[in-house]
């Protein structure tokens, strides 16, 4: 579904991404993993059409969209649920849903992804007219990917879904992309939290200064022991 | 209309029709200097209403609009003083020119990442070039003005503009009902929404595919398209121009004050702003002449205080507070 090839990303002088390759299979979960500062988030912008790669390809469904701006991307059905959740917090609950659905290719869908939504995440029908601000972190979580789900996408990249929220309601988070995911979203996961998204992943990349230096499918990778060593402590 | 209905409840749509009838019937038993004080309120409402859409809307600060206003009563006047154009037509290269300036304006800051106050300064830079250019264009009049003549016998051609100030009343009347109506209007439609996200988070609504650029550019353009008619409105009330007296600085402050003092990013704000602050200026004229201060800038010390107790008091502005507490608009409880 999407295909990165040969991604390569400067900021000034500084190289974030280096060589970058990798797939996401229609209806996956792809785990991309590693320390801060590895261009992960990188990574994502650039797919999402935020900052342009100087070199490489990205192409989602057979067309090319490197280089494309974000609105154009954004309406081809890749979405993304940025890193810090970036809510609209004087706004309602609701009005946020709205902006997701800004989107042209959202327009006509926005009553049966609201309701869609609503149904996923009941607390959000229940808060609909409070201001987003008002919400607790793991809420704001649900909001904003309530609100990219407004967009109808066909892929969905989360950035540090679990990022300074409390264990339990990470697990809540992780539960609620597995379960948009048996629904048939193809899900890109970023995360520090490695174990648990190599648990979720079907396949994982691991990225070190700008580089994949490992691939496998989640199980694999939680195996190796490159990975338990760095990223788990063990 | 049904936008702005949608604004109210069943008490704010009372009071907002009591309003509307009482303007309407004004003159018959207003004075002239009370009409032509709400003639002024009326031209405020307007030009503020249209800077509230860039600015409390899209969230773009501007502190040149009188850039706009200037260049659109410049062009009509030029056009009807030397070539007999009348402004019904001369508002469309008017619009046109200030609309382009606001393109010029909106494409540099936007596309190069000027944000914020440097967006404000680069406003007020072009509103400056344009006042010292002005000041030696021979064929405006350069710094000696630009006049309009009194011609008796034209009264009562409304399309040119020339009338009494009966006429100008309703004319601004007109104009401001229109702005609120655009604002109700735009403010519920999509491009609304992308400017309250962009001015929200910018980033957040790239993220959700909104193309904050194109979003940003419409706010200018609309914002300075109609400036500019007020502009036109300007030039044939007053009957002369002169580059320091139409793009100083201070000219475009005074336009932004109702809509900051009213509420930024409401619809009625800059309607509450302009009916405070308008006769506050004048109150404070009288009272500052009936105390025999004769000091220059003696309004100007008690107008700055007493917008700072009003700012101090209702800090996001009196109409969001004024609604509330006379609970005209949303339900009521």
């Amino acid at each position: 579904m999407l295909v990165v090839r040969d991604l390569d990303l400067f900021y000034g002088d500084a190289q974030a991404l280096d060589g970058v390759s990798f797939e996401v299979a229609e209806g996956s979960v792809v785990a991309i993993v590693g320390a801060n500062g590895a261009g992960k988030t990188s990574l994502i912008r650039t797919i999402a059409g935020m900052i342009r790669p100087k070199r490489g390809s990205i192409s989602f469904r057979g067309a090319e969209i490197a280089g494309l701006p974000s609105h154009k991307v954004c309406n081809l059905g890749i979405g993304q649920v940025a890193e810090g959740r970036q809510i609209f917090p004087t706004l309602t609950v609701a009005e946020n849903l709205d902006m997701g659905a800004l989107l042209p290719r959202a327009r006509a869908r926005r009553h049966a992804q609201l309701e869609r939504v609503f149904s996923m995440f009941p607390i959000l029908a229940e808060r609909a007219r409070q201001t987003a601000g008002t919400l607790s972190g793991g809420e704001q979580q649900m909001l904003a990917i309530g609100r990219c789900l407004m967009g109808v996408p066909e892929l969905v990249m989360f950035d540090e879904p679990s990022l300074g929220l409390a264990p339990a309601i990470v697990q809540e988070v992780l539960h609620a992309i597995r379960e948009l995911n048996r629904e048939g979203l193809t899900c890109v996961l970023v995360e520090q939290n490695v174990a648990l998204s190599l648990k979720l992943a079907d396949r994982a990349y691991v990225l070190e200064n700008g580089r994949v230096t490992l691939t496998g499918t989640g199980e694999e990778l939680l195996a190796d022991d490159r990975v338990r060593q760095a990223y788990l402590g063990m | 209309m049904k936008a702005l209905w949608g604004e109210m409840n069943g008490r704010g749509r009372v009071v907002l029709a009591v309003a509307v009838l009482l303007l309407l019937l004004a003159p018959t038993v207003a004075t002239r200097y009370l009409v032509s004080v709400l003639t002024l309120i009326f031209y405020f409402v307007y030009v503020g209403q249209a800077w509230n859409l860039m600015m409390g809307y899209a969230g773009q600060l501007s502190l040149g609009h009188a850039l706009y206003v200037g260049v659109g009563g410049y062009v009509s006047a030029a056009l009807w003083v030397h070539f007999g154009i009348g402004p019904w037509l001369g508002v469309f290269p008017a619009v046109l020119l200030a609309a382009s300036f606001g393109a010029a304006i909106g494409w540099l800051g936007f596309r190069f990442g000027i944000e914020g106050v440097y967006f404000a300064l680069l406003t007020i830079a072009f509103a400056e070039f344009t006042r010292i250019g002005f000041d030696h264009i021979d064929v405006v009049g350069g710094a000696g003005g630009l006049f309009i003549p009194y011609e008796e016998a034209r009264l009562g051609e409304w399309w040119n503009l020339r009338g009494g100030q009966l006429f100008f009343y309703y004319l601004a009347f007109g104009l401001a009902a229109i702005a609120v109506l655009v604002t109700a209007l735009l403010a519920r439609s999509r491009l609304g929404y992308q400017w309250r996200a962009v001015r929200e988070d910018e980033a957040a609504a790239r993220a959700l595919g909104i193309d904050a650029f194109r979003a940003k550019m419409k706010a200018i353009l609309i914002s300075s398209a109609m400036t500019a008619v007020g502009g036109v409105f300007y030039a044939f009330y007053y009957n002369s121009l002169f580059p320091a007296q139409m793009f100083e600085m201070s000219r475009s402050i005074e336009l932004i004050l109702g809509p900051i003092v009213g509420g930024l990013g409401t619809v009625f704000g800059p309607v509450i702003g302009a009916f405070l602050l308008t006769p506050l200026g004048e109150i404070l004229i009288g009272v500052t002449e009936a105390l025999g201060i004769n000091a220059p800038g003696a309004k100007a010390v008690f107008f700055g205080l007493t917008l700072m107790v009003i700012i101090y008091l209702v800090p996001t502005g009196v109409w969001p507070w004024l609604s509330k507490t006379l609970g005209l608009t949303g339900r009521r409880s």
